[in-house]
């Protein structure tokens, strides 16, 4: 419904800046001319309903707020933001993704949070080759073999906050360490960062415990831990599965120290109340981050929006702040792509989280910050790992 | 395998079995008596935790969000019945199974409206948030035990019910040999009426009891369905004593599949004993069926 109001706008706006455009030039304006005149199509494709609901405002938010304090304009073009709900279904993922990128024409598709949903969109703007900036969606395959020269990521591959954690127990001289995950793919993928990073260090993960998603029986594998004889225990949860896993982790008395990629204590702290205390986990934010740009971004999203930023809200404000990059090069004409890509690869972000830059396979390079859980925060207490790059295997970009 | 281990895993298991046996006593016994195949058995589980977690976020009390369970888990198996399912009876198995599982989608579209499609944890109660140490490095939450002891009262309950019980010698008359009941002139209604709310009341119970340790989330009786059919089908359909004995059976294979299938993995042998361990109920099931079709504790025709 809203989808086809914005067009019908669209196309109003696109005559009248046609007519104004020949009216006050007095000539006919060319195709250039129409093009410049026209707002920048801004797609949005997020989950707004459903469990992954508050990550997609909270992104949209985050967008808006860059593309306020810009004027409203992005490489001196009016921007127009159309949104689309894709419910994290990974089966309508396409569909959602033609609609935008063939019906509505977007310019530019912002999304998504599920890392399924993702693999749907990549499928469908590799063939359309529309710019594509993911603000969230972790899977490593979308900056390594399937990399695309029009797609970005702002956020996070699956294996670098894990691999962050990993480093940082390594370099703590652990040897042995359990790794705990659903048996699914970022599971897998964080899985994997966790090992190679104990074993730069010569560390091990001496055993790998997994449960079917998105089951809550943990009980099975925390009664092995104790027997394992490891030093530390890394995991991946996320949302209510990592609420309800601290809690048994803490009820069932292991005494084996608990940590992870960030995401176990991130948004879910006060559901997880005290068994969370002292937690270590590995991520590209966290609380206690005192540079400028931080404290401007945070006050600016609570001013406006009236609730607190967080970690989404960086991704997503970082989507924006690479879009502007590459739009404010080529002056806002799209089309140039060449030079557009070129920008955005080379793009210096000042972001909240610290300074960021891209990959050559275009994924985000940022520090890894290791923090521990205390009264409700996840305290920034270092570094796990300095502009940690995904490897980018397989990507044949640059 | 260490022997302090394995004990954790064994109560692991005797927990697991404890909590299928409610959900699947219940089914057994609407199947049974009612000739009935309750699709949405599943739901009347997620309904039960829901409840819970409902009542416990306005109030702060489980010991209120148990009851509630219960006695509303009553209360809409007796609407159920006299509503839908009374008519159902004598309806062929597919009218039944479209009548179930469209109530599936209708139970689960309400908590979507009225709740939403978070996922929500159930706060233990306060004087049972602690730990009990089983091994050195491995305790048992106190609320644990709870469910256990809840679990069994309620398993005694029921027997006592159907063995000691007038209307439950009907049940179990009905059960295996409905003719007799309607030729003696039994109100049957009534009993179909009870032994409907009861089921559903054991899987709403189940589903309260549930909700600390496995938090809500929707969907969440959709697998616990299936594995009770296992149930059901393993102990023989309509005999709770059957769906006991298999309910505990099936807890302690699932749990020890779970927790040392994986570790043979790595030769091809390994591989294999390691992925028939993930599916050994499935395994159990079939051999069952294939020595005594009607189930443990079934009728032989």
């Amino acid at each position: 419904m809203s989808k086809n109001k914005g067009r019908a706008l669209s196309r109003r706006e696109l005559l009248v800046g046609a007519g104004a455009a020949s009216a006050a030039a007095m000539t006919i304006p060319t195709g250039w001319a129409i093009a410049k005149a026209a707002p920048l199509k801004v797609g949005l494709m997020l989950p707004y309903s459903g469990t992954y609901a508050k990550l997609g405002e909270n992104i949209t938010s985050a967008v808006e707020l860059l593309i306020a304090e810009k004027g409203g304009k992005l490489g001196g073009r009016a921007v127009e933001i159309v949104k689309l709900d894709d419910e994290s279904k990974p089966d309508k993922a396409q569909e959602n993704a033609q609609r935008l990128t063939k019906r509505d024409n977007v310019d530019v598709l912002i999304g998504t949070v599920h890392s399924g949903v993702q693999m749907g969109i990549h499928k469908v703007v590799r063939e359309t080759g529309t710019l594509t900036i993911i603000p969230n969606a972790g899977a490593n395959a979308v900056t390594r073999a399937l990399c695309a020269k029009n797609v970005f990521r702002t956020s996070f591959s699956n294996w670098q906050p894990a691999h962050g954690m990993g480093l940082a127990l390594g370099k703590r001289g652990v040897k042995k360490a359990a790794w705990i995950t659903w048996d699914y793919a970022a599971g897998a993928e964080a899985g994997v960062g966790f090992k190679e990073g104990l074993e730069k260090h010569g560390g091990q993960v001496v055993k790998n415990l997994t449960l079917k998603f998105p089951e809550t029986n943990f009980q099975p594998l925390l009664a092995q831990i104790a027997d394992l004889g490891v030093e530390y225990v890394g995991s991946f949860f996320a949302g209510g599965g990592a609420v309800q896993f601290v809690k048994e982790y803490k009820a069932a008395g292991i005494k084996v120290p608990l940590c992870g990629s960030g995401f176990l204590t991130e948004g879910v702290l006060a559901a997880q109340g005290a068994a969370a205390e002292g937690i270590e986990t590995a991520l590209h934010y966290g609380d206690g981050i005192d540079n400028p740009k931080n404290i401007a971004f945070r006050k600016a999203f609570k001013d406006k929006f009236a609730r607190e930023a967080d970690v989404y809200a960086v991704q997503g404000y970082d989507a924006a702040q690479l879009l502007a990059i590459g739009l404010e090069a080529v002056k806002g004409e799209i089309d140039n792509e060449a030079n557009l890509y070129k920008a955005m690869r080379a793009a210096k972000i000042d972001s909240p989280r610290g300074a960021v830059s891209m990959s050559p396979s275009q994924e985000v390079v940022h520090n890894i910050y290791l923090r521990r859980a205390e009264k409700g925060q996840n305290k920034v207490i270092g570094i796990a790992a300095e502009n940690l790059a995904d490897p980018g295997t397989g990507c044949k970009l640059g | 395998m260490h022997f302090a281990g394995f004990v954790a895993q064994l109560l692991n298991g005797f927990q697991y079995g404890l909590l299928l046996f409610l959900i699947a006593s219940g089914l057994t016994l609407i199947f049974g008596v009612l000739g009935v195949i309750n699709l949405a058995h599943g739901s009347l589980f997620m309904i039960g935790a829901y409840a819970a977690f409902v009542v416990v976020k306005a109030t702060g009390s489980l010991w209120l969000g148990l009851p509630v369970a219960m006695l509303g888990g009553l209360l809409l198996g007796a609407v159920l019945e006299r509503v839908l399912f009374r008519y159902f009876y004598a309806r062929e198995h597919l009218d039944q199974v479209l009548l179930t599982f469209a109530l599936i989608l209708i139970f689960e579209e309400a908590r979507a409206l009225f709740i939403g499609n978070d996922f929500h944890a159930v706060p233990v109660p306060a004087i049972l948030d602690f730990s009990i140490p089983i091994t050195a490095g491995f305790s048992y939450s106190a609320y644990r035990f709870l469910v256990i002891a809840v679990c069994l009262a309620l398993a005694g309950g029921l027997f006592w019910w159907i063995e000691r019980t007038r209307m439950g010698a009907i049940v179990r008359a009905a059960a295996e040999k409905p003719e007799i009941v309607n030729i003696l002139g039994i109100d049957a209604a009534r009993v179909h009426l009870a032994v409907f709310a009861v089921g559903t009341a054991l899987a709403t119970v189940a589903g309260a009891l549930a909700a600390p340790l496995t938090s809500v989330y929707p969907n969440m009786g959709d697998g616990l369905l299936i594995i009770s059919f296992v149930v059901v089908v393993i102990g023989g359909l309509g005999s709770v004593t059957g769906a006991f004995w298999s309910a505990l059976l099936i807890g302690l294979i699932d749990t020890l599949g779970k927790a040392y299938g994986p570790s043979f993995q790595g030769t091809a042998l390994g591989n294999a004993v390691a992925a028939l361990a993930a599916m050994a109920v499935y395994v159990l099931m079939v051999a069952v069926l294939l020595w005594r079709p009607t189930g443990l504790f079934g009728q032989r025709p």
